[in-house]
């Protein structure tokens, strides 16, 4: 059946696949046949645990509402979900008081920082596909996390306009992935090796370039001065340039300043001709849940509920901070069994069924995969695309929204009897 | 179950009914005739004294999608002003606009609901849906309670038109491409921003005139409006052709709108937001009305309909289509931050935060041109009252803006307050104008349904669906609109002194012209080898709308030529 993979923010839907007589995934990347190996080996009848021991759906529901019925400030974190599992998420947030903070959120709040400081011009990936001729990727080899990228979207020989199959340019890339990236055609990449921590460095030293300054030096983070400005060279003749970076990759401190340095390359580039940025997503449904969360409470994650009205603080509202005062934890994670962070709190975790909890979590609910035991809506790394995924296999496990909805009915009738 | 509601003073202009006692009979959630005497009247509501209308329908304004959705992200200390406000009122109390409000611009999809209908309004149309993320759109109306939504679908910026075009494909297979997109995208109307101009920027063009062309397709804007202004009166699509002028906020632009006029060939079109489209180059600063200008072609021109897209002072963000005109107006932004996209060689976007200063010469200018086009066009049929939300200002200073139409004291003590030079470079003062509750009416409800094409609202008569409002006549026609006593959705009591009393999910209006299943085979080829999601995950079906038993999709009849 054709399906949608969710595997990684490029939400192929060209993807077929087949599990009899054993899984087979066409157009699968190794990334998807892994995510759909692990999802079909999971029991489409795995039962819910209280304190680690078997129990019916019901009390499961009846002891996570307790908890955050006792509760005054729970932290709904993790939220590795799809679209309808948020919508429910952000409902029961609203009768809970609840604080929300996103598994990867830490690397995807510099993005959402530097739209919020100084903006960005961004891009989309069929605009890639179609029209992109220097493809500048920053801190990541991209293909790591977003496998088929280069293949859909630099490589495939339909596009629309006649361009040149287009210039793979690393910089600070892990060099041997990086350099994998050959075309078909054989042309390699340039991979400008460099640490990530020299990054910031590196990109303004772009910048003075890109605005005509002289620098007084021969060498910049190691890499030699010619060679960065044959980068701007190449950038400055590109028809249209895309500076791909990730966020989550940026492991160094301050890293929305470089990424609002990579913004600004963009934006002097577009002064004369044209260029575009595209972050990559983090996973797990981030895209989604920032884009439900930003239309239903006014914000992105980290975001939380006070007395019904909305908050936002990209810094206070950290799980990390939020595990020292929090009363409660709720943990979902649908896509993938990461397991909850340890914590003395009493713990709720939602989620894919091989979860394995080092201590046993309160509750436990096992949850359907979304695209895998129930149908769903995800949004696509470039957030302009909206994609159904398809249920691919009967199973009793509930829908995360299913699961959530009847733990804020439970709620209710708890607060109100 | 019946309910009548007694004696009210009815404005409803689709009835030629102005300001008549009458009673209305509501059953079932439709207008009903006077039942008879043996039938029980489950409960009256006395309306003596009171004004009765229609709910008010917003033919303009950006409630969902991918662009309102950026600004929210990329604006969150507008949320945290208003939530700092909201602590000094009781909610839910409706928001009485003064002046310099400078209120939330960015309203989440429940506080949108609400706001629409604490002020009386019914419905809400986005009118720019990029195609590829109608989705979306769909998505943040469908969690918009208490409103009916629609939208328009933006084409003329695609890839798959201007091949079209350029290929000089005949007329059939535009209206059969335009038609399925309005299926698929589940629109009732069709929008062209900037024609050609947000396709021709990913060429590196920076301007795109009306007989320009496109560097690449070798088109012009005109062509692209005659093509689809065609598609769509041939397809017998109700709602005009929705077209945002090339050159949106440039000096000098209101030459650009006049030739627009002739571009369909007397087919009808919608200008919007035609306040930003009405700028002349004259005095000192070359920035000047040309308000003047455009309401003399305008009531000549019987076929062309605008809405104004009124600026009023305080802080908003822009949020267009228009990634063009918007990367040049960059600098602009206040605070000074941008969001511009390239989509999917789709359609484009720009987001721009903009603070207007009513002792800033160019927007004092502006707030006064848009009055002057309100009070210069004749017919108030032919033009909607818009903010262009939140373009212009948010909608939540429609009641403001009412006041300031139909008080001529009001706008001329506003107007001596703006910035000096702009007041010698507008005629308002002259213009002794004032609206009528009847014209007001016509703006907000009955001519902005009979030009979507919704044939049960916007009005009162026999068969209507009942969504009524009811006011307390006031000489402040600003807290007299700001502040329904009645808001009746579908028959059912849903407002009540300004508060929602009842939470209801309104539907999404469409509209489906009849075509040739057989354009999608090439479609399918085009999404197969260009794009990067296969056609069938573009189209979006009814149930998508209705599955969660809140939306449903309505289909709106057309009368194809």
């Amino acid at each position: 059946m054709n399906i949608t993979c969710p595997a990684c923010g490029l939400l192929c839907d060209d993807v077929s696949l087949s599990t009899s007589p054993a899984l087979s995934v066409r157009n699968g990347c190794a990334k998807s046949i892994r995510f759909f190996e692990q999802a079909l080996n999971t029991s489409i009848s795995a039962t819910p645990l209280l304190a680690g021991k078997p129990a019916s759906l019901e009390d499961a529901i009846i002891a996570a509402a307790k908890i955050l019925s006792k509760s005054k400030q729970p932290l709904f974190a993790g939220l590795g979900t799809e679209v309808q599992g948020m919508r429910a998420v952000i409902s029961l947030a609203k009768k809970s008081n609840a604080t929300l903070d996103h598994l990867h959120s830490e690397g995807t709040v510099n993005n959402t920082r530097t739209m919020q400081n100084s903006g960005w011009l961004t891009t989309t990936l069929s605009e890639i596909k179609n029209r992109a001729d220097v493809i500048l990727a920053v801190g990541t080899d991209i293909t790591g996390s977003h496998p088929r990228f280069f293949e859909k979207l630099a490589w495939s020989s339909d596009h629309l306009f006649d361009k040149p199959t287009p210039e793979l340019i690393f910089l600070g890339a892990p060099v041997e992935t990086a350099q994998a990236n050959i075309a078909p055609d054989g042309r390699k990449p340039t991979v400008i090796p460099a640490e990530t921590a020299r990054l910031p460095e590196i990109i303004n030293a772009l910048n003075a370039l890109l605005n005509g300054r002289k620098l007084n030096t021969e060498i910049v983070a190691g890499i030699p001065l010619q060679t960065l400005t044959a980068l701007t060279e190449k950038l400055k003749a590109a028809k249209y340039a895309v500076i791909v970076w990730s966020a989550s990759t940026l492991k160094i401190p301050h890293a929305e300043l470089t990424i609002q340095s990579i913004v600004q390359l963009v934006s002097k580039l577009n002064e004369s001709s044209r260029a575009a940025g595209l972050p990559l997503n983090s996973g797990d449904g981030d895209s989604s849940v920032n884009n439900v969360s930003t239309w239903l409470t006014g914000y992105p994650t980290r975001n939380r509920y006070q007395n019904g009205m909305p908050e936002y603080d990209t810094y206070h509202f950290s799980t990390q901070k939020q595990l020292t005062s929090c009363d409660a934890v709720m943990w979902i994670s649908t896509f993938n069994p990461y397991d909850a962070p340890e914590t003395s709190t009493p713990t709720i975790v939602i989620g894919h069924p091989d979860i394995k909890s080092g201590h046993s979590p309160d509750v436990f609910i096992p949850a359907g995969i979304p695209g895998v035991d129930h149908a769903g809506l995800m949004f696509r790394m470039d957030s302009s695309i909206t994609l159904p995924l398809k249920k691919v296999r009967n199973s009793h496990l509930p829908s995360l929204n299913e699961i959530i909805a009847k733990i804020e009915a439970q709620l209710l009738s708890e607060t109100t009897a | 179950m019946i309910t009548l509601l007694k004696n009210g003073r009815i404005y409803d202009p689709a009835h030629h009914k102005n300001g008549v006692i009458e009673d209305i009979y509501i059953r079932d959630g439709r207008i009903v005739a006077k039942p008879a005497a043996t039938e029980k009247i489950d409960q009256t509501f006395n309306l003596s004294g009171k004004i009765v209308m229609a709910g008010a329908i917003d033919m303009h304004s950006h409630i969902g999608g991918g662009k309102i959705n950026i600004a929210r992200m990329m604006l969150p200390e507008y949320q945290q002003k208003q939530a700092q406000e909201l602590k000094n009122l009781s909610e839910p109390e409706a928001h009485i606009c003064t002046p310099h409000c400078s209120h939330h611009a960015t309203p989440s999809t429940t506080d949108t609901g609400f706001r629409y209908i604490e002020m009386g309004y019914t419905a809400a149309f986005e009118p720019a849906i990029s195609p590829v993320n109608a989705r979306q759109a769909h998505l943040e109306m469908g969690d918009t309670p208490m409103i009916d939504k629609g939208g328009y679908a933006m084409l003329g910026n695609d890839d798959y038109f201007l091949r079209l075009l350029a290929e000089k494909k005949d007329q059939k297979a535009i209206n059969d491409y335009v038609a399925w997109i309005l299926h698929a995208t589940q629109a009732i109307g069709i929008k062209v921003v900037n024609p050609g101009g947000i396709n021709a920027f990913k060429f590196n063009q920076r301007r795109l005139n009306l007989d320009e062309n496109n560097v690449h397709y070798q088109v012009s804007p005109r062509e692209i409006l005659q093509s689809l202004s065609r598609a769509v009166h041939d397809l017998g699509i109700a709602k005009p052709l929705h077209v945002h002028c090339n050159n949106l906020g440039a000096a000098g632009n209101f030459a650009t709108t006049l030739d627009t006029m002739s571009a369909s060939s007397g087919l009808p079109m919608h200008l919007t937001h035609i306040q930003f489209h009405s700028y002349g180059t004259e005095g000192d600063k070359k920035f000047s009305s040309a308000a003047a200008q455009i309401a003399e072609a305008l009531n000549k021109n019987k076929h062309i309909t605008a809405d104004v897209g009124q600026i009023l002072f305080g802080q908003t963000v822009t949020a267009s289509g228009d990634s063009m005109m918007q990367h040049l107006n960059a600098k602009h932004a206040n605070p000074k931050k941008s969001v511009i996209m390239d989509i999917e060689c789709d359609a484009g976007c720009g987001v721009l935060p903009f603070k207007y200063r009513d002792q800033n010469y160019v927007n004092a200018l502006q707030w006064a041109i848009g009055l002057e086009l309100f009070l210069s066009v004749e017919d108030p049929w032919r033009i909607f009252l818009t903010t262009d939300h939140p373009n212009g200002a948010p909608f939540t200073s429609y009641p403001h803006l009412i006041r300031l139409l139909m008080d001529k004291s009001f706008r001329n003590e506003a107007f001596a307050k703006l910035n000096l030079d702009a007041q010698a470079m507008s005629n308002l003062n002259s213009l002794d104008r004032e609206y009528s509750l009847y014209e007001i009416a016509i703006m907000t409800r009955a001519g902005a349904g009979k030009l979507i094409g919704l044939h049960d609202r916007g009005h009162l008569g026999m068969g209507a669906a009942a969504d009524i409002t009811v006011y307390t006549d006031q000489p402040d026609r600003e807290a007299m609109f700001a502040k329904p006593d009645y808001v009746f959705k579908n028959g059912e009591l849903v407002v009540k002194n300004g508060s929602v009393v009842k939470v209801v999910w309104g539907v999404t209006h469409t509209a489906k012209p009849a075509f040739d299943r057989g354009v999608e085979k090439d479609l399918k080829d085009y999404f197969d080898r260009y794009q990067t999601m296969q056609m069938d995950n573009f189209k979006i079906s009814n149930d998508e709308i209705s599955s969660d038993g809140r939306g449903q999709v309505v289909t709106h009849q057309n009368d194809s030529k």
